[in-house]
């Protein structure tokens, strides 16, 4: 099945928004602005079909599209359905992003635009890319447009910001390139499939894990090189962050599960307690930085980095609850701080500050607003019926079963997050209205509705009915597991849950 | 006679062309210089389509002192398309206030003869014959701007520093002419391969290195580079930067693996050393410099390094991934050099300071993207087909077990993209500078425009035929 009907729809997730980057470049602004939101668009119309073409109990790897380059790199594409529900979460985040900077970006429009989708069109190629160099272009590639939206349309600190963010992520980058050049000359093939089904040695498994995880922990990012999220959140622009937030860190995740787990099973395993270990940190270490955050989005950086730490947790769980629980935690991280961020940028594009104490009482005058940024709040907390919950309850309760120290860590976290988002809401939205600037600020405008109320509905749909977005992967999910059967940790839980597969708990029909 | 002849045909063109316009040059002086400069243009399009036959399968002719085969020929169709676009780098510009404009092209010509004899060569003789002519012309040019004290400073340099080097290379040539009775490389490698070498000819061997090291801007045999680049005028700097660094990186891989063949373990050590402090001196002296040309000539010390990386990794392999490597080198350096080259004021003066070029993607939007996709390539950045190249050479390096030395190089590109970032953040983050003179080169124009599609990420379209061209080209050598 290389496309359907007849068009090779993967390459087009990234052939149309290149094109619409180029076409952004000679026109004026408000023409930038209308063909990046209809390339956008585009791009989220094929990935729904997609999602509808998909089917779940099908092969491994649909839409399959390969061309040969020569020298040992393929423009090899096909999805599974973790990549699915992930190119799908960036298709749908990213007409919201151009809709964010539709008036809070005014110089150099053009060009802003024409970075988005070419960052869009690197990070579909990222999620689809089936050969190891190929991704590795593509996930590389990404710093490039990110470094210019962080450096150019940034706060004060925004060139040190970006420099930053791009050093960073290149070092931990050139380290998995050095594992991928491992591999392929070992194991005489760079496609992602057969690597995947590949039995490395055990001790060079162990060098190849660490060398992956220095990129994926740095993309994800995991505490202690987690430094770089901060300063980039704070300097980049609204809808930069909610890239950020919403999808590239989703690249990390995607890359332990994409590679690590299923390519290296011993390394993963040897090194579970490291994982957890800093996992366990990051959960409860950057809760209590958030706490003491004055700058609203350095608070939200630092929670995307405890929500993280739940991925983590769950994936390297090495069981069902766990691994689903992660996808879903990425998805619904997706779209929480994302809509947080918005949030936040809403209320800066009326004050220009993000200073927490210049807000307060806001429910007042902008009774809109403080009823979505409640729902994304109490998302964002995992409060049960939100995305977040389902995401956090199963990745927990695979950790649990794995260790139940690292699920007293990590529960911790989730009192920790409702405790720092509580206070973050209550400072803002609660209270009187001391300051006069703020309470002449006006409730959210059409089109801000239109940019919050989508996520708002995913933010629910998740939350009610999850199996949405679990019948994709749920069998992508088990392929894993087989492969992580043979390592899989044994747990300190003495609750035996193994039997009672998430599949026979929810409808059973699909197997 | 005239079938002996025909493997060197390239060679005779330029030979003959060169004389021929030397003496238009004479008669000719100032007015013919645009004649003469589109004529060596040509010539040199010519010999490279002379390429084609006899010139690239002949194998070894006149007694084997020059080798017409393809690794030669792959050489030289980087070679004299690289020379012809440092002419076309020069249009318009020693015009003003210099009185011999029009040898600079007959100049370029006979350099290019030289080249053409150091990537065949196949003896010493041959290589060292090769390496004077170019070095010769090389020393004319870089003083070419003779009343400008920097240019005159620098060829001066060039010239005490490089007949140095010539000295140590010709005492390595004699000490291993002395201890194996030939100058061909067939019979050195014979000599080396009689079991463990004797000190003379490790001698030999060490300073025959250390002078190719030279030619190459090898740290430690580098200084000259940043002095030479940046005083020499900027067409000549680019000429320096493309061509007769290919040539001078095919002939150390020629005389590595035909000559010293037999010895990889003794050289290899050196190569690597080179390799791993010119990759980081490379980076880390780029540092501090504001100086564009400097900066570059540092970025080529840099890339030379990454080239030696394969060399290293040794094999067919290896010396697939040298051609590789310099091939898209060349295509970067050109093309970032052109586009240096139209960093003039108002007047018309060149301007070298690299804050000049703030805020260019809002003044001269497609010059600053051309420059951009420059330094990311030079960088070694994904997307940009300049990563390419350096993954070929780690590759080549991993594949034959030496994966310190990838590792090594592979963290040397992240201490290196520090710089070539910088000159995208003057470019793209800071507020624009007084404006350059508009380009009014259309001809120059094109080739960046060429380079930089070649080196953009439509260059990945490539690699299945460059690869299979290179590796043929390598297999001549084994």
């Amino acid at each position: 099945m290389g496309a359907v009907n007849g068009l090779p729809l993967l390459s087009l997730l990234i052939i149309v928004p290149l094109a619409g980057a180029v076409l952004c470049l000679p026109v004026k602004a408000n023409a930038a602005r209308w063909i990046a939101l209809v390339s956008t668009l585009i791009v989220f119309a094929i990935s729904i079909a997609l999602w509808v073409a998909y089917d779940p109990n099908g092969a491994q790897w649909q839409f399959v599209e390969k061309l040969p380059l020569g020298g040992g790199i393929n423009w090899a594409l096909g999805i599974d359905g973790i990549a699915l529900v992930l190119i799908a979460l960036t298709a749908f985040l990213m007409p919201i992003c151009i809709g964010a900077s539709w008036r809070s970006i005014d110089k150099r429009v053009p060009e802003y635009m024409a970075y988005f989708l070419l960052m869009e069109a690197l990070i579909m190629g990222s999620f689809a890319a089936q050969d190891l160099f190929l991704f590795y272009v593509f996930f590389e590639g990404g710093l490039i447009p990110m470094y210019f939206i962080i450096g150019i349309w940034g706060g004060a600190e925004r060139v040190k910001a970006s420099y930053k963010f791009f050093l960073y992520t290149l070092l931990g980058s050139v380290l998995m390139l050095i594992g991928m050049l491992y591999m392929a000359t070992t194991a005489h093939t760079t496609s992602i499939p057969a690597l995947m089904a590949h039995d490395f040695p055990v001790e060079a498994q162990k060098w190849l894990f660490l060398a992956f995880m220095a990129s994926f922990a740095v993309k994800l990012p995991m505490w202690p090189v987690h430094t770089w999220l901060p300063d980039a959140h704070v300097q980049a622009p609204t809808a930069g962050s909610v890239i950020l937030a919403g999808i590239l860190l989703k690249l990390g995740g995607y890359g332990f599960i994409r590679f690590s787990l299923p390519m290296f099973p011993e390394g993963s395993y040897t090194f579970i307690p490291l994982i957890f270990v800093l996992s366990g940190v990051a959960v409860v270490y950057t809760s209590l930085v958030a706490l003491v955050q004055r700058d609203m989005k350095k608070l939200i950086a630092y929670s995307s980095v405890a929500h993280m730490a739940f991925v983590t947790f769950g994936l390297f769980a090495m069981n069902r609850q766990g691994i689903e629980g992660a996808m879903l935690v990425m998805l619904g991280h997706g779209f929480v701080s994302g809509a947080l961020f918005l949030c936040v940028g809403v209320i800066y594009d009326r004050l220009h500050t993000r200073e927490i104490d210049r807000y307060g009482g806001l429910s007042d005058n902008m009774p809109g607003y403080a009823l979505l940024f409640m729902v994304f709040t109490m998302a964002s907390i995992g409060l049960p019926g939100t995305s977040n919950f389902v995401g956090e309850f199963l990745s927990l309760v695979g950790t649990y079963h794995a260790s139940s120290w690292a699920a007293v860590a990590g529960t911790t976290g989730i009192i920790l997050g409702a405790a720092y988002m509580l206070w973050l809401y209550w400072r803002i939205c609660f209270g009187t209205l001391r300051h006069k600037d703020a309470a002449a600020m006006s409730d959210l405008s059409l089109r801000e509705w239109w940019l919050l109320g989508p996520i708002a509905l995913a933010v629910f749909w998740m939350g009610i009915y999850p199996e949405s977005f679990i019948r994709p992967i749920r069998n992508d999910v088990g392929r894993l597991l087989v492969r992580l059967e043979r390592v899989a940790p044994a747990g300190d839980s003495r609750i035996h849950l193994a039997p009672m597969k998430m599949g026979a708990m929810d409808h059973g029909a699909t197997h | 006679m005239i079938p002996r002849f025909a493997p060197l045909l390239p060679e005779l063109i330029l030979g003959i062309g060169a004389t021929v316009l030397m003496m238009a040059a004479a008669f000719g002086g100032r007015r013919a210089s645009g004649t003469i400069a589109w004529l060596s243009v040509a010539l040199l399009i010519a010999a490279t389509f002379a390429l084609i036959g006899a010139p690239s399968h002949a194998g070894p002719v006149f007694e084997g002192i020059v080798s017409a085969d393809l690794f030669a020929s792959f050489g030289k169709a980087i070679i004299f398309p690289a020379a012809a676009v440092a002419i076309i780098a020069a249009n318009g510009w020693f015009e003003r206030g210099t009185e011999h404009a029009s040898e600079y092209a007959v100049l370029i010509l006979f350099s290019a003869v030289g080249m053409s004899v150091m990537v065949s060569a196949t003896s010493l003789i041959s290589l060292y014959v090769g390496l004077e002519l170019l070095s010769l012309a090389s020393y004319v040019l870089a003083a070419y701007r003779r009343t400008d004290e920097r240019s005159a400073e620098a060829g001066l340099k060039y010239f005490v520093l490089g007949a140095l080097a010539s000295g140590i290379l010709l005492y390595g040539i004699s000490l291993l002419y002395g201890f194996t009775g030939t100058t061909s490389f067939a019979g050195i490698a014979a000599a080396f391969g009689r079991g463990a070498p004797s000190l003379g000819l490790l001698f030999g061997l060490v300073f025959l290195l250390a002078g190719l090291a030279f030619k190459i801007s090898a740290v430690p045999f580098h200084m000259w580079t940043p002095d030479v680049y940046e005083g020499a005028p900027t067409p000549v700097t680019t000429f320096f930067a493309t061509a007769p660094k290919v040539a001078a990186v095919l002939l150390s891989t020629r005389v590595c693996i035909d000559a010293l063949g037999p010895a990889t373990d003794a050289w290899r050590q050196i190569v690597i050393v080179a390799a791993l402090a010119s990759v980081f001196l490379g980076a880390v002296a780029a540092y501090g410099q504001t100086n564009i040309k400097r900066l570059l000539a540092y970025s080529s010390i840099n890339n030379v390094g990454f080239a030696l990386i394969g060399l290293a990794a040794g094999g067919a392999r290896g010396a697939s991934a040298v051609l590789f490597y310099m091939a898209v080198y060349v295509v970067m350096t050109a093309g970032a050099f052109l586009c240096v080259l139209w960093m003039r004021d108002g007047e018309g003066r060149p301007v070298e300071d690299i804050y000049s070029l703030s805020g260019l993607s809002q003044r001269q939007p497609l010059f600053a993207f051309a420059m951009f996709v420059f330094m990311f390539s030079l960088a070694g950045i994904p997307p940009m087909f300049g990563f390419w190249p350096k993954l070929v050479v780690f590759r080549a390096a991993i594949d034959s077990g030496y994966v310190a030395l990838a590792v090594a190089g592979i963290l040397g590109t992240v201490v290196g993209a520090y710089y070539y970032l910088k000159i995208i953040k003057v470019m793209y983050l800071d507020e624009p500078a007084p404006p350059y003179a508009p380009v009014r080169e259309p001809v120059q124009a094109a080739l960046v425009l060429l380079a930089a599609l070649v080196v953009s990420p439509l260059g990945y379209l490539l690699i299945g035929p460059l690869g299979a061209l290179t590796d043929r080209a390598a297999g001549a050598l084994f």
